[in-house]
């Protein structure tokens, strides 16, 4: 983890709110679930704002972010050779040191770019990937999976594209050797509840208001059945089993 | 210039000390920089009964600055005083336990217990709610302070400070019964209460309704309870309230506080306290300040 001073290097915008930022890595490590807080401000906003990895190659950092108030607004309006300051990487991610044989990746909207960075090294591990995409209506991302899964299903819920309804649908748990997912609280229920009845593992990535992003403040705890911990440093990963009870 | 300064006997490096609740136990910020350069840290709140804190939102923006309802989440004072302490004290800066409390007993027993440890100081936060009065905070009416800061007076064997709450009926009123009934030092402000509501859901933002509002908005106001205090009391003061740069720290000095503690800029630049700390070196020597007693409550 770091704090550092760093340059946009490209901004683009996928859909009517979803953008993706690309900032130098200036060396910080970045692993598959992990987050960094974003700064573009110096005291016109209070806050960083906590984004999570999309994508980390050897001199870059991907953020894909929708806009949804003031801080992911002024994000959305850097362009290259802008300064943004990066703190990160940030908390704890999926655990792929345990990884194996076959994995799921199941992610929601937002949830899914998380998801590409963790496609990318659980291949690069030999891990082969399927990954579950749902999307409200238009599709986004999903090339960035292509080189990194065996199979990418995909579903809209209101779109023309994929499976018409919920992505949960199609999940089969009981072929994987784990789940990772990432989305809207409700889906994950929904994922971990599949997964719990076939006794699958599954990870779950959670979302949470926070100000430090280091463990500090205590702004984004969470209640577990492994007691109150921290979206931002013992998460944002966390095993489905202490999230939600079945 | 030599920017050290001495509290209740405490020598201070520098008078930039972290604001409790924002730092932890100084561990986390410690991966960043070197906490040991800070003139002290106040710990995070701690209470006799561990606390799980509040549910729902506990952070959130606001117009220069943001609002916190934590409520407290802490491993309680006796794990703080069994492990956290010793952690903290691989710092070389000095070592202050806040303690918060619902009713006095627990307040007592916790200072007779942070009395035996190996800390610095004991910052008494009298904002909490006492249960035994509907929830009504101690620290609202003068009276009340009086009480619970004279009972821990009896037991506690630390410097003594009490961090005041802006929400007071009348903050010099209450400054001057906490000096009397004991306290070393005082802190203040702590934080404001406020509201945020959510539009959309027609609800307030927070679960308990009002949340305490921090950062550069409540500078100003900070400054001048600050002020109105330094004019009364003799104990030393630390001020608090919105401090993000060394010309903030240096503007509550002259108000007459002889620390400050740092809170809500740690979180928009993580490196504030150690910045603070580096640019009040040049800033002193720029304005051609040899010694603290030249502008220490100057107006």
């Amino acid at each position: 983890m770091k704090y550092f001073d760093s340059t946009v290097i490209s901004q683009s915008r996928l859909t009517d709110d979803i953008y993706v930022l690309v900032a130098e890595r200036n060396g910080a490590d970045a692993h598959a679930g992990q987050f960094f807080m974003l700064k573009a401000w110096e005291h016109e906003l209070t806050l960083m704002r906590p984004i999570s990895i999309f994508k980390a190659d050897e001199h870059t950092l991907h953020f894909m972010y929708r806009v949804v108030g003031q801080g992911t607004r002024k994000l959305s309006g850097l362009k290259a050779g802008d300064p943004i300051s990066l703190l990160g990487a940030l908390g704890t991610g999926y655990p792929l040191d345990q990884a194996a044989g076959r994995v799921a990746l199941v992610g929601g909207g937002l949830g899914i770019p998380p998801l590409c960075q963790t496609a990318k090294e659980l291949t690069a591990k030999g891990v082969l990937v399927d990954a579950y995409l749902g999307y409200r209506d238009d599709l986004f991302a999903m090339e960035e999976f292509e080189p990194h899964c065996a199979n990418i299903f995909a579903s809209t819920e209101v779109g023309e594209e994929g499976y018409r309804g919920y992505i949960t649908d199609l999940l089969t748990p009981e072929k994987y050797d784990a789940v990772y997912t990432c989305g809207p609280e409700v889906m994950m229920r929904k994922v971990a509840a599949l997964c719990a009845e076939q006794k699958t593992p599954c990870w779950c990535s959670m979302e949470h208001r926070m100000a430090c992003g280091i463990g500090a403040c205590l702004g984004c705890s969470i209640k577990t059945a492994d007691g109150m911990k921290r979206v931002c440093k013992e998460g944002p990963v966390f095993p489905a089993n202490i999230l939600f009870q079945q | 210039m030599d920017l050290s300064t001495t509290i209740n006997g405490i020598r201070f490096k520098n008078p930039i000390v972290a604001a409790s609740g924002t730092f932890g136990f100084g561990d986390e910020y410690n991966e960043l920089y070197d906490v040991s350069c800070l003139g002290g840290i106040s710990s995070k709140g701690l209470t006799w009964i561990p606390k799980e804190g509040n549910e729902g939102i506990r952070v959130y923006e606001t117009a220069s600055g943001m609002m916190n309802s934590v409520g407290l989440q802490n491993p309680g004072v006796r794990a703080f005083v069994e492990e956290g302490v010793a952690k903290m004290r691989r710092f070389d800066t000095v070592l202050i336990a806040n303690m918060g409390g619902s009713c006095i007993d627990d307040y007592v027993a916790g200072a007779e217990l942070l009395s035996n440890a190996d800390i610095d100081m004991l910052e008494l936060n009298i904002s909490c709610p006492n249960v035994k009065s509907g929830g009504m905070a101690f620290g609202l009416k003068a009276n009340v302070a009086r009480e619970v800061v004279a009972a821990v007076r009896e037991v506690c064997r630390k410097p003594l400070i009490v961090k005041l709450s802006p929400n007071a009926e009348d903050i010099v009123e209450m400054a001057l019964a906490c000096e009397e009934a004991g306290a070393d030092s005082l802190s203040l402000v702590n934080t404001f209460q406020a509201l945020a509501i959510d539009i959309h859901r027609r609800k307030p933002v927070f679960n308990n309704v009002y949340a305490g509002l921090s950062g550069p908005a409540i500078k100003p106001i900070a400054l001048r309870m600050v002020h109105a205090v330094c004019k009364r009391v003799n104990v030393p003061v630390f001020g608090i309230g919105g401090i993000a740069t060394a010309e903030d720290a240096l503007e509550f000095i002259m108000a007459g506080a002889t620390a400050v503690q740092v809170g809500t800029a740690n979180f928009n630049d993580p490196l504030a306290g150690q910045r603070i700390v580096n640019d009040l070196q040049t800033l002193c020597e720029k304005e051609g300040i040899t010694r603290w007693e030249e502008v220490r409550g100057c107006l």
